[in-house]
């Protein structure tokens, strides 16, 4: 069997473990790390309710071995919120119905968040394209892609605020 | 699903990577993991080491070249997709960078990996094999060229030797006068193809001056439709020339029944697939994208 230590970073955190080589992402996420929200659906590559961010970008966290993330930054749903103010997408995802078992609802937040750090003003087709790699089977998708709206809003609102600030400071 | 236990290493040179393939027989290279660490969860794949060439940054590149675009082995899919270079003159690519699984299995899946995994299913080989690709294979004896006709030599078997390394796809520039297009019919967003058809034409005017056909997921290995080629080459794209070669794909694939359908669903799909592709194809010819 072949144990490897690792450090990366989880939220801003710096972690060091050991782990083994068979380890999944997602395994070492929730039961070394105790970061439990992000959840496994599927575990065939499928379904994306495991999806977190790795150096930015969103990948299935079932599909990758924990060693692999050695370096890495890693950003999970835990870590979305700032300060106890929810993100523009969770506070979307509230205002718009977005979820209703909430099972895919964590994957469907990172997934949404890379696409609108990409790209800040989807159309809705893109949004669609952006989630097609998660799977939801309660809201039929159409209050998950008005969430997504929601926030892509409120976030080039919130912009637009600062923008104003800086020019009459 | 926890994949039986092996033995990591993270190579941080090719040379590095290539040694610890001849050290280890039977070891397998981790590139995205989108295919084999599934196969590992489900215990189809047992390998005992395992060599990480996510460490290789240097095999991660797009680049246009003198007569042809390099594309580096660890490159992602995703990278495609946001390539101005592929998405402007190579719109085959293009299109099949788009419908491979989907965007969280593109951020890893690297497109070498996609070819060096030789399965039919996957959506690379059809575009490689209409784009007479070649991949660049570097081993202890050094760099070799394989023309993508001898690449796929079985089911999930390629002619790459036990200790060489996919480093790059090597895609010719397509000339003035060139299309190409691939379409593929999926039952949902990240499922493997019913069918699927990669077409790459050259046209002189009207008429064809060349075509290669690769057909996805609808044989044993991946292959060309030799027959739908050569019923287009020379002609013009009349209604009847298309049918002739959609019937040549459709009698010259060899498909499987399964959850995707039937045999004589699967061959009719290819008919009808190869004709739109080549259509497409002839109309991106006509507007100066190749």
């Amino acid at each position: 069997m072949s144990k490897h230590t690792i450090t990366l970073t989880v939220n801003g955190n710096e972690f060091t473990r050991e782990v083994e080589s068979r380890t999944l992402l997602v395994h070492f996420v929730r039961e070394d790390l105790d970061l439990t929200g992000t959840h496994i659906g599927c575990d065939t590559t499928s379904c994306g309710a495991c999806t977190l961010l790795v150096n930015g970008r969103a990948i299935k966290s079932c599909t990758m071995f924990a060693v692999q993330a050695n370096g890495a930054a890693v950003e999970t749903i835990e870590g979305v919120a700032q300060n106890g103010d929810l993100h523009p997408l969770q506070e979307g995802f509230w205002e718009k119905h977005g979820l209703q078992c909430g099972y895919c609802t964590p994957g469907m937040i990172m997934s949404a968040k890379q696409l609108l750090e990409q790209n800040p003003n989807p159309t809705e087709e893109e949004i669609r394209w952006g989630i097609s790699g998660n799977l939801c089977r309660c809201t039929g998708y159409n209050k998950i892609v008005e969430a997504i709206q929601y926030a892509a809003a409120k976030a080039r609102e919130g912009q637009t605020e600062a923008g104003g600030e800086e020019a009459s400071s | 699903m926890i994949p039986g236990q092996f033995d990591y290493h993270a190579p941080t040179s090719l040379d590095e990577a290539v040694a610890l393939l001849g050290q280890h027989g039977g070891a397998k290279i981790l590139a995205g993991g989108q295919s084999l660490i599934p196969a590992m969860r489900f215990r189809l794949a047992l390998p005992e080491v395992l060599i990480d060439i996510n460490g290789l940054a240097d095999l991660d590149y797009i680049r246009e070249a003198v007569g042809h675009l390099a594309i580096g082995g660890l490159t992602r899919e995703s990278a495609l997709e946001e390539s101005a270079a592929v998405q402007s003159r190579y719109p085959l690519l293009a299109d099949t960078a788009r419908v491979i699984a989907d965007p969280l299995v593109r951020n890893l899946a690297t497109v070498g990996g996609n070819l060096a995994h030789a399965d039919p299913a996957n959506d690379h080989p059809a575009a490689m094999l209409a784009y007479n690709a070649q991949v660049v294979a570097h081993g202890p004896q050094g760099t070799r060229t394989i023309a993508i006709d001898d690449f796929f030599t079985g089911l999930f078997e390629n002619s790459l030797a036990d200790d060489e390394i996919l480093t790059e796809i090597r895609i010719p520039e397509p000339g003035a006068g060139a299309g190409g297009a691939y379409l593929k019919v999926e039952r949902k967003v990240g499922d493997y193809a019913i069918s699927a058809v990669a077409v790459q034409l050259a046209m002189s005017g009207d008429s064809v001056s060349a075509a290669r056909i690769g057909l996805t997921n609808v044989s044993p290995v991946p292959m060309r439709a030799s027959g739908a080629e050569q019923a287009v080459v020379g002609q013009r794209l009349t209604e009847e020339v298309l049918e002739a070669a959609g019937r040549a794909a459709a009698a010259e694939c060899d498909p499987s029944a399964d959850l995707r359908g039937s045999v004589d669903y699967k061959r009719d799909l290819t008919r009808v697939l190869t004709k739109r592709a080549l259509r497409k194809a002839a109309e991106r010819a006509a507007g100066g994208t190749s």
